[in-house]
């Protein structure tokens, strides 16, 4: 497996604050890398780092083994790299389809008689949207009326249709329930086997655990750990998470107070 | 995938969901309520034969041309106040450049055109660059405009209006292309109102059929979703605010040519009329959706209003009143409807 894309020791500071230090990812096509940090840890930086919103201030940031800077989130985006963030990933009021195709419109026709070529799009959107495992009957209607969850996968969908070659999720499932979540978590495996490197960045372990294929684990703008699946339980996750002794004082305090009652 | 879920989110919409999803059903029915309304309280006998429908088909008419404009800029999330000024503006250009200067007719429009559009740009420039709220920037264009209009005709011709428009080389040409009538059976239509009908299709054709339509919805949607997926969001916008000074200047054209000559206040408060008719037809204050048919259906009631509140003898000061409450029911009407739609409570 190759290294789809890499980061070697990034920082990033804004004036005075250090928001991420000797941060050093490897992404490999075909695979979902989880990066997993509590509220502050710095993954809101890190994926703007990653997204193309941010550059970094030391290090290098390596695609396809070459090195690479981005302007914008467009740039990256042209570059192969499709991040779906947590609110702004689709219109509400518009339909389905329009939403899918939305800045990639297909054409027909030339010149001032140039234009949409709706009949294509409504059935590569129905057809890329089944092969998803998303069936919708009807992709007229606004994106606004399907749940949460169905959103993330429209925009899933829409990124690997037009070639991402990385795809970066942010907290894809953390405003949703259960049931949404794991709808979600079908999508980030359907997408991984269509052959692209995923980059799912959650607070939730027992998420990463089940999808991921490596994990790091971000606090306090380092990265602390880096697991392969083959060696680590959900349980570590969690644990390493909390902070290890941490959750386990704070397990013995609720244990003993609950023995008093 | 075998494990396709068919469960909730497959709720497939009927064909009357699918119809009461169109943003201007509201308005079609509330013209057609009116249209009633008026037939039956109409005293001359007049208000629904050929007539009648010249009478109002002439009021809306201009009003309907700049309100598709103004329907599609709302839709991408943005206001222009200018737009009625525009009109009395582009028409005192040409009428002075005729009256003062002598001009050719044809050379006196391109002019108030060219300006028209500079405005439109200046507008939609300084909106995306400040990101002011574009209810503001043209507000204070509007001002602007409405001052130079009454100063600059004043200054240059000692009086309150231009004349003489029909004395200009190329009059004959212009005014029938931009103010003659048709006559059907024994009445007359204006040509406005052919314009008007070929920019409402023009109009709906590239909403939702062009790539620029689809980028004006998304623009109003949600502006940095749109431009994370690559819309070019400012680009779209300043086109919109060009196109509503356009359509101004059109109807500027038209009725500086009809009146052969133009009043230094004319257009001032139609801004509202425009803004009203794309609100009636369905157009989101808030951007997002609406359609141009809408805003011309409303311009259509409007019209109707105004022909139809005298013809039944009513007192026709209280024309304003009654469009302020068609505009209450129908931005209640069309949000009830588009919630319920939309699958909403």
């Amino acid at each position: 497996m190759s290294n789809a894309l890499e980061l070697r020791e990034v920082e990033k500071s804004f004036g005075s604050v250090i928001a991420l230090q000797g941060v050093s990812v490897e992404a490999e096509t075909n695979a979902v890398t989880c990066i997993l940090g509590d509220n502050g840890a710095g993954k809101s930086t890190l994926i703007k780092i990653l997204s193309g919103v941010h550059k970094p201030s030391k290090g290098t940031y390596l695609l396809e083994g070459k090195e690479v800077t981005f302007e914008s989130p467009r740039n990256a985006l042209d570059n192969g790299i499709a991040t779906v963030f947590q609110d702004l990933a689709t219109i509400p009021l518009m339909s389905i389809w329009r939403n899918f195709f939305i800045g990639n419109e297909m054409i027909k026709g030339w010149g001032p008689l140039s234009r949409l070529d709706v009949k294509r799009m409504k059935s590569i959107t129905k057809e890329q949207l089944l092969e998803m495992g998303i069936d919708l009957r009807d992709p007229n209607q606004p994106i606004g009326t399907l749940s949460g969850g169905e959103r993330q996968a429209v925009a899933i969908a829409r990124a690997v249709y037009f070639g991402a070659k990385v795809l970066i999720l942010d907290e894809p499932t953390s405003a949703l329930g259960v049931r949404q979540s794991g709808i979600v978590l079908k999508y980030v495996l359907a997408a991984k086997e269509r052959g692209v490197a995923v980059i799912f960045i959650t607070h939730n372990p027992d998420h990463a655990m089940l999808v991921g294929d490596r994990f790091y684990l971000l606090n306090r703008g380092r990265l602390i750990h880096r697991w392969e699946r083959e060696n680590v339980s959900g349980d570590d996750l969690r644990k390493a998470m909390a902070g290890g002794k941490e959750l386990e004082a704070l397990t013995n305090e609720i244990e003993s107070s609950r023995k008093l009652r | 995938m075998s494990n396709t879920a068919t469960d909730e989110r497959v709720k497939s919409a009927s064909i009357v969901t699918r119809i009461f999803r169109r943003p201007e059903v509201g308005a079609l029915l509330g013209a057609i309520g009116i249209f009633i309304l008026f037939t039956s309280t109409d005293t001359t006998g007049n208000f629904a034969n050929l007539g009648g429908i010249s009478g109002w088909t002439d009021i809306a008419a201009p009003i309907g041309i700049v309100a598709i404009a103004v329907s599609l800029l709302m839709i991408a999330g943005e206001f222009d106040l200018s737009s009625g000024v525009m009109v009395g503006t582009t028409g005192l250009i040409i009428g002075m450049s005729v009256q003062e200067l002598g001009m050719n007719i044809w050379l006196a429009i391109f002019l108030a055109l060219i300006f028209a559009a500079g405005v439109g740009f200046i507008n939609g420039y300084v909106v995306v660059k400040t990101k002011l709220p574009s209810f503001i920037v043209t507000l204070a264009t509007f001002f602007i405009l409405k001052g130079a209009n009454m100063a600059l005709t004043m200054m240059l011709t000692g009086a309150v209006r231009v004349t003489g428009t029909d004395k200009a080389p190329g009059f004959e040409d212009a005014f029938n292309i931009f103010a003659s009538r048709i006559q059907i059976g024994d009445s007359y239509f204006q040509i406005s109102v052919l314009w008007w009908i070929a920019l409402t299709i023009l109009a709906t054709w590239v909403l939702t059929r062009t790539r620029f339509g689809n980028w004006i919805f998304a623009a109003g949607g949600d502006a940095n979703a749109a431009r994370n997926a690559g819309v070019k969001v400012d680009r779209t916008k300043i086109t919109l605010f060009v196109i509503t000074s356009l359509a101004s200047a059109l109807v500027g054209i038209m009725f500086v040519l009809r009146l052969q000559g133009m009043q230094a206040g004319q257009g001032v408060g139609q801004e509202f009329y425009y803004i009203i008719a794309a609100a009636v037809g369905g157009t989101l204050l808030t951007g997002g959706a609406g359609s141009a048919i809408g805003a011309s259906i409303g311009a259509v009631i409007m019209g109707m209003a105004y022909i139809g509140i005298p013809f039944s003898l009513w007192n026709s000061d209280w024309t304003s009143t009654f469009l302020g409450l068609i505009l209450f029911s129908a931005v209640m009407i069309n949000t009830f409807i588009s919630r319920r739609a939309k699958g909403g409570k």
